[in-house]
């Protein structure tokens, strides 16, 4: 048989093709493992708010825990709440007060701290600080039962941990964080006032006469109910990092990281849909 | 203890045989993670008021098993039957009322750090044994106390405790509800030779007082000699012996003396 120029070539070409086929058949199967770790991570994700929100709604409700747990989101960052809150009304007025000086609207300024305070910096910075405290404190709190076994040996013991680690935790979390956003506004103003006061003369009055004047019931309402929804998110991701963390102890920490960057996310994330909703009112 | 195996019970006649109820029953149980193989095929009887050692090195599936038991692992393939349940067809409910007749003792204890010794056992207790009143609770749980010699920690936390008072205050919470079933993992590890003869004498203990059936995964030689009915030895996922300890002391097997060689090296530089 006489071999032609291009046979050569094709059997020159040919462990190149391999190669490349081999190369390709790997590559779609680390894509695969990528997507299919993904729709497990989904899954299991969906599955477990499935489960909280039946063990929510169950007959045996863990009271004494759940009030446990409002004490300690509520003892945990309370003095953190403080401090930011306090200090984001101060630097907000210094920020703001010569710029409204030079319309010579500094009259405006009580109500404008008011407003961007309750509207939108209170809730936000607030979840995020939560989001950072609390949810990095759930995460790796379970996580580290995860590891220890302690969540094997309560269901082994026929005890539900969703119902007595998690549920309580998502419930605290939900309700404590509009009561500390709240508080955050609050000090806020307070804070806002004291910022007043250093180029100024206004009394405490005055000022919170001006700013409550600014605000009204549909500023407050949806910033207050997105703050549950804050708190719910904070509260679930951070129990569903540690629930499903791994054995070693290496996941711990991975869970504390991760409950802190993902409720942060749902945060900036569920905001921006609750402004829009606000806005279509 | 190795003559007493309950495999066929013999009556007070002497005339008949009384084979006695299968506690315990897995047929071919197979099961791996990320297609490595863990135990294969693997079948196994713990029969009533009887103790199993299963030995093993690490990693032969041990643990793996007892986890299959009460369904903290789900098996690829094979059966598990505890007292006539077929583990792996229940349902939530009815997996919850027989996970109550199973005490499981974890290696680490995976004692709850963050509430005391009472409240370890108030816990469980409360929530299985519902209806006892506050006097009957407190003497369930100053009773398991004092039978594994704890009844001083009653208000201590567990990180209070030694490693050795953990295993046992740990023991007094699966044993506070009174349970059928007794599975130890790896009871004595990371324990001084003292502390784990008391272990077992514990497990011992254990049994005769609460008529249990026990599994003990182990691969302390001491703490199967003094607690094993029955031993099987564990390799590759798959049953490498059965018998009682003097059959597997006897055995002329080199995987099998080279375990028990250096295990008695060990006891010997720990004496």
């Amino acid at each position: 048989m006489k071999i032609t120029k291009t046979d050569i070539k094709n059997r020159i070409k040919l462990p190149k093709v391999k190669k490349h086929a081999i190369k390709l058949s790997e590559n779609v199967i680390q894509k695969t493992q990528k997507a299919n770790r993904f729709f497990l991570a989904v899954g299991e994700f969906n599955l477990f708010f499935w489960l909280t929100t039946k063990a929510t709604f169950s007959r045996h409700f863990e009271f004494k825990e759940f009030l446990r747990q409002c004490f300690l989101v509520g003892n945990k960052t309370l003095p953190l709440i403080t401090i930011t809150g306090l200090v984001i009304g101060l630097v907000l007025t210094i920020q703001s007060r010569p710029i409204l000086a030079e319309f010579g609207a500094t009259s405006l300024l009580p109500g404008m701290i008011a407003l961007s305070i309750v509207r939108e910096m209170g809730p936000v910075v607030t979840a995020l600080i939560c989001a950072g405290k609390i949810g990095s404190g759930m995460g790796a709190e379970l996580g580290s039962m995860r590891v220890s076994e302690q969540i094997d040996a309560m269901e082994v013991s026929s005890i539900n941990p969703i119902r007595f680690l998690v549920v309580p935790r998502v419930l605290a979390a939900t309700f404590m964080i509009p009561i500390l956003v709240l508080y955050a506004d609050a000090l806020g103003i307070l804070g806002s006032w004291a910022g007043a006061n250093i180029k100024g003369d206004v009394t405490f009055v005055l000022f919170f006469t001006q700013a409550f004047s600014a605000l009204g019931f549909i500023d407050l309402l949806p910033a207050v109910v997105k703050t549950f929804f804050f708190g719910a998110a904070i509260g679930f991701i951070g129990c569903f990092k540690g629930y499903t963390a791994g054995r070693g102890t290496e996941s711990v920490g991975k869970a504390a990281n991760e409950s802190v960057v993902l409720a942060s996310l749902f945060v900036i994330v569920i905001d921006l849909i609750a402004v829009q909703i606000t806005d279509m009112l | 203890m190795e003559n007493e195996i309950n495999i066929a019970a013999t009556t007070d006649a002497g005339a008949a045989t009384v084979t006695p109820e299968k506690v315990i029953d897995i047929a071919n149980l197979t099961i791996g993670f990320d297609n490595v193989p863990v135990l294969r095929d693997f079948s196994v009887q713990l029969f009533e008021k009887e103790n199993l050692v299963i030995l093993g090195k690490s990693g032969s599936g041990k643990s793996v098993l007892i986890k299959c038991i009460v369904r903290l692992l789900n098996p690829d393939s094979g059966t598990i039957h505890v007292l006539g349940e077929n583990v792996n067809e229940l349902n939530d409910r009815n997996l919850a009322e027989l996970r109550k007749k199973i005490g499981f003792l974890f290696q680490s204890g995976a004692l709850y750090d963050s509430m005391t010794i009472r409240e370890n056992l108030e816990f469980p207790l409360r929530r299985i044994k519902k209806g006892l009143s506050r006097k009957q609770i407190d003497e369930k749980i100053i009773e398991a106390l004092e039978n594994v010699g704890l009844s001083d920690t009653l208000h201590k936390m567990p990180s209070e405790l030694s490693g050795g008072m953990r295993k046992r205050a740990s023991l007094a919470r699966t044993i506070v509800v009174d349970p059928m079933i007794m599975l130890y993992d790896e009871p004595t590890t990371g324990l001084d030779p003292v502390t784990s003869d008391e272990i077992s004498s514990l497990i011992n203990e254990v049994q005769k007082k609460y008529n249990t059936s026990s599994i003990i995964i182990t691969h302390d030689i001491e703490c199967a000699r003094a607690t094993a009915d029955r031993m099987i030895m564990l390799n590759e996922g798959e049953v490498y012996l059965e018998g009682t300890i003097g059959e597997f002391e006897s055995s002329r097997d080199e995987m099998i003396q080279s375990f028990f060689k250096m295990k008695n090296v060990n006891s010997h530089s720990n004496e």
